[in-house]
């Protein structure tokens, strides 16, 4: 089976089992939801004030989203004891995990897809002309969050308290991530909205990196 | 065992040199007069902690490609020390904020960088401490020691891109940084004096590590001696 085949595979088996249960994207958005409504609880912002924090606010709610909905990413492989069996596959293990990284960066699209008109409505940002460059940004942002947290995963899933490690692996790790996606999402929630090259560029190398570093050691990450 | 006693003595007497020559031979500072003294070891420490990440990666790198139980000695013994050094240089440079700068904290490309690193390396430590299988618990913990090395430049260009208030290198800086010969002595020995230091606790720690390892299996083997006349015995009676 060539990689891309199997890639697909599990990507088709990551996505069906989601569907019937629902159970994670559920969770995911509404806990992003909550986040994104006690902030403004926490800070009463005005418009001006708003633009200014809504993009550090929305990325924290993703990224904490984040750290949370990819936990069972390879906790429930872990759980039902089917990691052995997918090992067992004859597919190389990168195969594996790309196949749950694009699982768990549709998920997330789709909770980003839900929860960014809600953040417009309830902190006045127009998102009216910025929308196609939007996507790119939260795209560069989330395939770096999405690669780095299901690694993980599962480096997590064979641990203790796993479900506390996550959080605590991932985010120190995503801070230059944070920095500059909230920088360019910033900029295009401006007075006049611009697309900042600079951070969009070191989204992308994070991204290449990240990317790089998780297929040199997948072998190793899902060895017996 | 008497060497190493030995070379415990010397790198005991060159840090207390340090110190000295810190405080009373180095001649005072133009700006920042006697509070510029603590760079001496601010300095040394942070030297201390890259060489133990540098040696943390070789350890992780090594233990992945060779799986010889030694490298992911030198990987957790480098974290180790590593973080206390970075914790050192973290209270140097706050106490050292605070009167040249009049904060004691502000979110610059090298501090985010090295309080980043900070929590990575702690979050390495927790994570080694929560998987108890030791060939897993090595694999794990290298991967992730990979992945926070190769976020570290990352964060410094993050922060270098957003804002930055550090002073500007002056060892080879530009052309209008450099040291008076004095200062620039001085700070090479206590450099020099604290990365001593440093491999030496390094490889106290490895050495602690080797004897866990030892008796870990010991133990194991212990247990397996325990448990096998009771198998032979079953066999007997059926």
């Amino acid at each position: 089976m060539t990689a891309a085949r199997a890639t697909a595979t599990i990507l088709g088996k990551e996505l069906r089992l989601e569907f019937r249960a629902r159970e994670l994207l559920t969770i995911t958005v509404v806990f992003a939801l909550v986040i994104v409504v006690l902030f403004s609880f926490a800070f009463d912002p005005t418009a001006g004030e708003s633009r200014r924090y809504g993009p550090g606010l929305l990325w924290i709610a993703f990224l904490f989203a984040g750290s949370l909905m990819l936990n069972p990413s390879f906790a429930r492989e872990q759980s039902n004891q089917t990691l052995d069996a997918l090992r067992m596959a004859p597919i190389s293990p990168f195969a594996i995990l790309a196949g749950k990284m694009l699982a768990n960066l549709i998920f997330l699209a789709i909770a980003e897809i839900i929860l960014v008109p809600v953040f417009a409505v309830l902190y006045n940002i127009s998102l009216a002309g910025v929308v196609g460059r939007l996507a790119l940004v939260l795209l560069l942002g989330t395939v770096g969050l999405v690669v780095t947290g299901t690694v993980f995963s599962a480096v997590a899933s064979h641990a203790r308290m796993r479900e506390l490690l996550l959080p605590l692996l991932l985010l120190p790790l995503l801070a230059p991530l944070l920095t500059a996606a909230v920088e360019a999402t910033a900029a295009l929630f401006a007075e006049q909205p611009a697309l900042d090259r600079a951070w969009l560029a070191f989204l992308a190398g994070f991204d290449i990196v990240f990317l790089t570093a998780a297929w040199l050691l997948s072998d190793y990450l899902l060895e017996e | 065992m008497k060497t190493r006693a030995a070379i415990t003595a010397i790198i005991a007497v060159l840090i207390f040199a340090a110190g000295y020559a810190a405080l009373f031979i180095a001649p005072d500072e133009a700006t920042m007069h006697e509070i510029q003294r603590v760079f001496y070891f601010h300095i040394a420490l942070w030297t201390g902690m890259y060489t133990a990440i540098g040696l943390a990666f070789v350890g992780n790198v090594a233990w992945l490609i060779t799986r010889q139980a030694r490298w992911d000695w030198l990987g957790v013994s480098s974290v180790e020390v590593a973080v206390m050094c970075c914790t050192g240089g973290l209270i140097t440079g706050v106490l050292w904020g605070k009167p040249a700068w009049g904060i004691w904290w502000t979110w610059d490309a090298r501090l985010t960088t090295c309080f980043i690193l900070w929590m990575l390396y702690i979050s390495y430590l927790v994570l080694r401490g929560l998987i108890d299988e030791p060939q897993r618990r090595a694999t794990l913990s290298a991967i992730f020691g990979i992945f926070a090395f190769l976020d570290a430049p990352l964060v410094y260009a993050a922060n270098r891109l957003w804002r930055t208030q550090h002073p500007a290198p002056v060892l080879f800086g530009g052309p209008d940084s450099g040291l008076a010969p004095m200062i620039l002595w001085v700070m090479l020995f206590c450099m020099a004096a604290i990365v001593c230091a440093t491999l030496l606790v390094l490889t106290d720690r490895y050495r602690l590590e080797r004897m866990r390892h030892e008796l870990e299996e010991l133990r194991f083997a212990v247990d397996l001696r325990a448990h096998q006349p009771a198998n032979f015995a079953t066999k007997e009676s059926q």
